[in-house]
């Protein structure tokens, strides 16, 4: 029987893993490839680097961390930011990524998606999206969160844009709500609810993750294929051997 | 020894060589066919289609040179299917060293294809490959299609049903997961292909 994952984020800037709140105000994590050794040790079943400067400024990700990290590390990562072309995404994958993410560009161009699975085949493509509920009740999409400055609110349906993703090749979904991140209360299960049913690839939950009980939640009420958190695993207020154990001790299947 | 990565333009090469250099192997990436012929161990890595990844070979003019190697061969992920008779991705005729046709996950209420993510090995039947491989011991798999359970069949997962995670027929031997991606467990079994 698949695992459910557990996935360590590890938003990068400058070479260094930052975290903010609710996407704004970063204090610096620690070292990449420290971190990341630290998480592959403690039994993270996969993880996730977001260059979240990189869409905002224009540029593509670091490759030089990237093979720094593939060097080292056995258990799977992707990363995300500013990938804007199969051109980029290749030097990625190249550097020893095993998925490549993206969110922004793929908004700004959404057969983006199409050219990529078609050149590395849809188990490479994850499509990220951020998502805020707005005024009208439903939630939208957000573009170029990495700064706040920049962030645009589109008009653009989440799940509108969660269907097309899938239809242009996206092989697995990461959302990010943003309206639970950072603030520890717990994943948004009624808006992953509604993401699962349209969600027919491996659905990532992202943003609120604050108990063991909320990856319990997510996994048993939204069905979520993984679980994405990151100052919760940054602090050590989870510990992921401790949190893997009552995961199964509650009967989700988890890899120990 | 020498070990050899044949490089039919997968992605995943990096990851494969860094994860031999962890255990003390300096695989060599080659598309030189005297180069394979002559290695103690061959390894065909792969990522992506089966269609685009047998058309890579025949370009490099390396199906008849895999076809008859006789050392011990180990084909990864789309390198394991490559090893089979043939594949329903794109209707591609394969090497045919392992006697299995590769087939799509089928269309089932809660199954999300790709298979991504950990999943259990269970062991068929005793091989040098599978030594010290424990009841709740898992690989990191990421594919749409994959091997029916068959002779040939090492180990098994469950996904919507069993399917082959390890195969091996004479001295070919293929693994679905990613040995270089699955932590301890696919060190172990990359260690043991390393000592056939």
């Amino acid at each position: 029987m698949l695992s459910r994952r557990i996935i360590p984020c590890l938003d990068v800037r400058d070479g260094q893993v930052v975290k903010g709140v609710q996407f704004r105000d970063h204090v610096v994590m620690g070292e990449i490839v420290d971190l990341a050794l630290r998480y592959r040790d403690e039994g993270a079943d996969e993880l996730v680097f977001y260059d979240i400067t990189a869409s905002p400024e224009g540029r593509s990700v670091d490759r030089g961390w990237v093979e720094r990290v593939a060097r080292v590390i056995d258990i799977p990562f992707c990363v995300a930011g500013g990938i804007r072309s199969v051109d980029e995404a290749r030097a990625v994958l190249h550097a020893g990524a095993d998925k490549i993410s993206v969110n922004s560009p793929a908004l700004e161009r959404p057969a983006l998606i199409d050219e990529l699975a078609a050149a590395f085949g849809v188990q490479c493509v994850v499509v990220g999206i951020d998502s805020l509920r707005d005024a009208d009740g439903e939630w939208h999409v957000r573009q170029y969160t990495g700064d706040p400055n920049k962030t645009q609110a589109l008009a653009r349906r989440t799940l509108d844009w969660m269907i097309e993703a899938q239809q242009r090749g996206a092989g697995e979904i990461v959302l990010n709500c943003m309206g639970s991140d950072g603030v520890r209360k717990g994943y948004d299960l009624e808006q992953l609810s509604v993401a699962r049913a349209v969600c027919h690839v491996p659905l990532v939950a992202s943003g609120g993750a604050g108990t063991p009980e909320h990856f319990r939640d997510a996994f048993i009420e939204a069905d979520v294929d993984g679980a994405l958190a990151a100052s919760v695993f940054h602090s050590g207020a989870i510990a992921i051997p401790e949190l893997k154990r009552y995961l199964r001790a509650e009967g989700v299947a988890v890899r120990l | 020894m020498s070990v050899v990565l044949v490089d039919a333009g997968g992605t995943n090469i990096g990851s494969v060589r860094y994860a031999l250099q962890r255990l003390g192997a300096d695989a060599q990436l080659t598309s030189d066919a005297a180069t394979i012929r002559a290695a103690d161990k061959v390894i065909l890595p792969g990522v992506g289609a089966a269609g685009p990844g047998m058309a890579r070979l025949r370009e490099l003019d390396l199906v008849e040179v895999m076809r008859n190697l006789t050392q011990p061969v180990l084909g990864v992920c789309l390198g394991m299917q490559l090893l089979c008779t043939h594949s329903e991705e794109g209707d591609t005729d394969c090497l045919g060293v392992v006697p299995a046709v590769v087939r799509r996950f089928d269309d089932m209420p809660g199954l999300r294809v790709p298979h991504m993510g950990w999943n259990r090995l269970v062991g068929r039947q005793p091989h040098a490959l599978l030594a010290g491989l424990g009841d709740d011991d898992s690989a990191y798999f990421v594919h749409s299609y994959a091997v029916p359970p068959g002779n040939y069949s090492l180990a098994t997962t469950d996904f919507g049903g069993e399917f082959s995670s390890v195969i091996a027929n004479h001295n070919f031997h293929g693994m679905q997961f990613h040995p270089e991606r699955s932590a301890a467990v696919g060190a172990k079994l990359l260690k043991n292909f390393l000592s056939l």
